[in-house]
């Protein structure tokens, strides 16, 4: 792996270098929440935070988009894409757990027989750097489902915090790329001596918690039963857990009309809201928070491993901490895999 | 990279009433693009997403058949916004289509064996399809006998009732139309599907069944084919499920881990047997 070292302090510097030509996303504190979002200054930019109360999925799954158009008085034969050519994108300051959410979401979108344009035109001119996690949150679960806080999977670069400098590791091509760009400095053995203790120690504070296949197995001879009534009995249905999650990529489309206008619009929906599968007869497979609590923890726990091999949460825990009635997806988890005696079911 | 969210342009033909209370209409679509149209190939039981601008999308089956190149037959039942929409446009018109989409029915597996069709409602229209495809000269000879069982509440809600009759005076297929009440001017049969199934005499081993219609139906069915002695993996049954996208991505019709909208929307009963009870 090639390294590269780069001052703190410069890093300001270095962002207000690239602002031309990328957009920057990057973690800003705003009414006292850290959020990612663009940036139009390098000293927006904290990087002393544990991790945003939004996910980076805005990045490449826009909250609200439109699709196509045409005018009111015009008709299908009309009709406009709405591909802007994208400028290069700059998501700087992700966590690893973020930058790996990206690798599930190009899964979804990315998947051979049925490409997303719209996804990918924003994906391809992404550049991810990410910043390793040298104090992992009490919400934070990465290494369970496969990652840790350290992790380089779906980044470009990835900075450790070594005190006074960070070290950049270069994961890949479009990351080096902009290494030379920026001209950086070599690192010294004793720097990587350096960072390995960072990471180790970090490491240990975050152990896996389970097996994800065995999990997996678990789950799925626990589809029918009451536990998972029991387990979910308090929750409201409320879909904040899907709307913050980085995993989560369910949309709807819906066409509105305003100023002489039509546009066909996808904007994020939730699996935890009653319309969501309710079919026209008014017949609803998941009518009540039960089975739609249970399709979340299904589809990424089991679902996903059948059909990506991999887990569809990363353990960002973002559902934990943002969930109104603290719902502790981990709790859950614990139960089925019936580790902890006192709530195995 | 093709953009699988752009509608091609349809125009429409036709758009004439089916069913005596007027809530279910059959759209007949042609292409405005000579290039569309040549690169439209489908195979009955697969679907599409219409649009009308400005009230949005909704999945219909293709109710008719491959054969045909130049047009496709949707049969919409009245329920909502963009069916509404659809019930009111004129012949001239335009309408958006994307797909084709979803899997259709199993055409390989069906081949040199006998084909019980089993509908009910609108479900019939892709089974319309499938019948007229397979009814087709071209391709009549590639398979064996073939029965229908085609169901409507009353004589009213009948679909197709002109094809009814052709199929009717064939000796190639043995048809059974059945209502659940007939009145007075109804000659033909009157009892719930299920219990018409139950009437056929049919050779088992060599037979798949294809199965699409309101739940109850399917609920009632599956067991008499049981009886009968097919197997699951002899039964087939198209799914409907609340659909957004049609490509896998909108995450919303999902049974376990099968979308219904790429994986399906047909599928034999022992890859349904292997997935939860959600539908
Ligand atoms: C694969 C597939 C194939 C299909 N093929 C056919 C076909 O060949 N022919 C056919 O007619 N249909 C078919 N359908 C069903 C068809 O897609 C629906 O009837 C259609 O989407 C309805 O759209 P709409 O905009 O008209 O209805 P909507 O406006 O969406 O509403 C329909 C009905 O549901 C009610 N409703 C809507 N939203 C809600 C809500 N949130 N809460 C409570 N009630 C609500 C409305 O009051 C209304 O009565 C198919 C569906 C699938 C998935
Ligand atoms: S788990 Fe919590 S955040 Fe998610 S829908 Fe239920 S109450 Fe809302
Ligand atoms: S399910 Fe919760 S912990 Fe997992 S990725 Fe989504 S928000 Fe993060
Ligand atoms: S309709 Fe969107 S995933 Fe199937």
């Amino acid at each position: 792996m090639d390294y590269r070292i780069i001052k703190k302090s410069k890093i300001t510097e270095y962002l207000n270098n690239l602002i031309n030509e990328y957009v920057i996303f990057a973690p800003i504190e705003k009414d006292d929440i850290v959020l990612y979002d663009r940036i139009k200054s390098g000293d927006e930019v904290i990087l002393d935070y544990s991790n945003s109360v939004n996910s980076p999925k805005e990045a490449v799954i826009p909250q609200l988009e439109t699709l196509i158009s045409c005018k009111n008085n015009e008709d299908i034969t009309c009709v406009k894409e709405h591909l802007d050519e994208q400028k290069r994108f700059l998501l700087f300051g992700a966590r690893p757990c973020d930058a790996r959410s990206l690798l599930f979401l190009d899964k979804v979108f990315n998947d051979e027989k049925c490409r997303d344009v719209y996804y990918m035109n924003r994906r391809n001119a992404l550049t991810i750097i990410s910043l390793g996690c040298t104090r992992p949150q009490e919400t934070c679960f990465c290494t369970t489902t496969g990652g840790s806080p350290f992790s380089s999977e779906g980044s470009d670069l990835l900075f450790v915090d070594i005190g006074d400098d960070y070290i950049i590791q270069v994961i890949t091509e479009k990351g080096a790329e902009l290494v030379e760009k920026l001209d950086l400095e070599n690192t010294q053995n004793d720097e990587l001596t350096k960072m390995d203790i960072v990471i180790n120690k970090s490491k240990a504070r975050i152990e896996p918690e389970m097996e994800l296949k065995i999990l997996k197995d678990k789950l799925d001879s626990s589809f029918e039963g009451s536990a998972w009534e029991i387990l979910t009995e308090k929750c409201l249905s409320c879909g904040i857990c899907t709307y913050h999650c980085p995993t989560c990529h369910c949309f709807d489309m819906i066409d509105e009309e305003t100023k002489g206008k039509v546009e066909r619009i996808r904007l994020w929906d939730s699996c935890q809201f009653p319309h969501f599968t309710m079919q026209t007869s008014g017949f609803n497979p998941r009518p009540t928070y039960k089975e739609r609590y249970r399709q979340r923890i299904m589809h990424k726990f089991s679902y996903c491993f059948d059909n990506y091999n991999m887990a569809g949460c990363v353990g960002c825990g973002r559902c934990v901490s943002q969930c109104p009635v603290n719902l502790d997806i981990r709790q859950v988890l614990t139960a089925f895999y019936g580790k902890h005696e006192e709530i195995r079911l | 990279m093709k953009n699988l969210y752009l509608p091609i342009p349809m125009k429409v033909e036709n758009n004439h009433i089916e069913t005596e209370d007027r809530n279910i209409k059959t759209l007949t679509l042609s292409f405005l693009n000579n290039k569309d149209e040549e690169t439209f190939n489908f195979i009955p039981g697969q679907f599409v997403e219409l649009s009308v601008l400005g009230a949005g999308e909704a999945p219909f089956g293709i109710a008719s058949s491959p054969m045909d190149k130049k047009h496709l037959d949707f049969s919409v039942s009245r329920v909502g916004l963009v069916t509404t929409e659809l019930h009111n446009l004129d012949p001239g018109d335009t309408v958006g289509m994307r797909g084709p989409l979803g899997n259709g029915y199993p055409l390989e597996k069906l081949r040199n064996g006998n084909v019980l069709i089993i509908g009910g409602g609108f479900g019939f229209s892709t089974l319309r399809a499938f019948t007229n495809f397979i009814l087709h000269p071209q391709n009549r000879k590639q398979y064996k006998d073939i029965a229908v069982v085609y169901g409507a509440r009353n004589p009213g809600l009948l679909l197709y009732r002109n094809e009814l009759s052709e199929w009717e005076q064939r000796s190639d297929v043995q048809l059974h139309v059945t209502v659940d009440k007939g009145g007075e001017s109804w000659e033909g049969k009157t009892g719930v599907v299920p219990v018409i199934v139950k009437e056929l005499s049919i050779d088992t081993d060599n037979t798949t069944a294809l199965v699409c219609g309101p739940p109850v139906m399917i609920k009632f069915t599956l067991p008499v084919l049981a009886e009968m002695g097919l197997a699951p993996e002899q039964i087939f049954l198209s799914l409907e499920m609340k659909m957004k996208c049609g490509i896998g991505k909108c995450g919303r019709c999902n049974i376990g881990s099968k979308y219904v909208c790429t994986d399906g929307p047909v599928f034999n009963l022992a890859q349904l047997n292997l997935l939860p009870q959600e539908y």
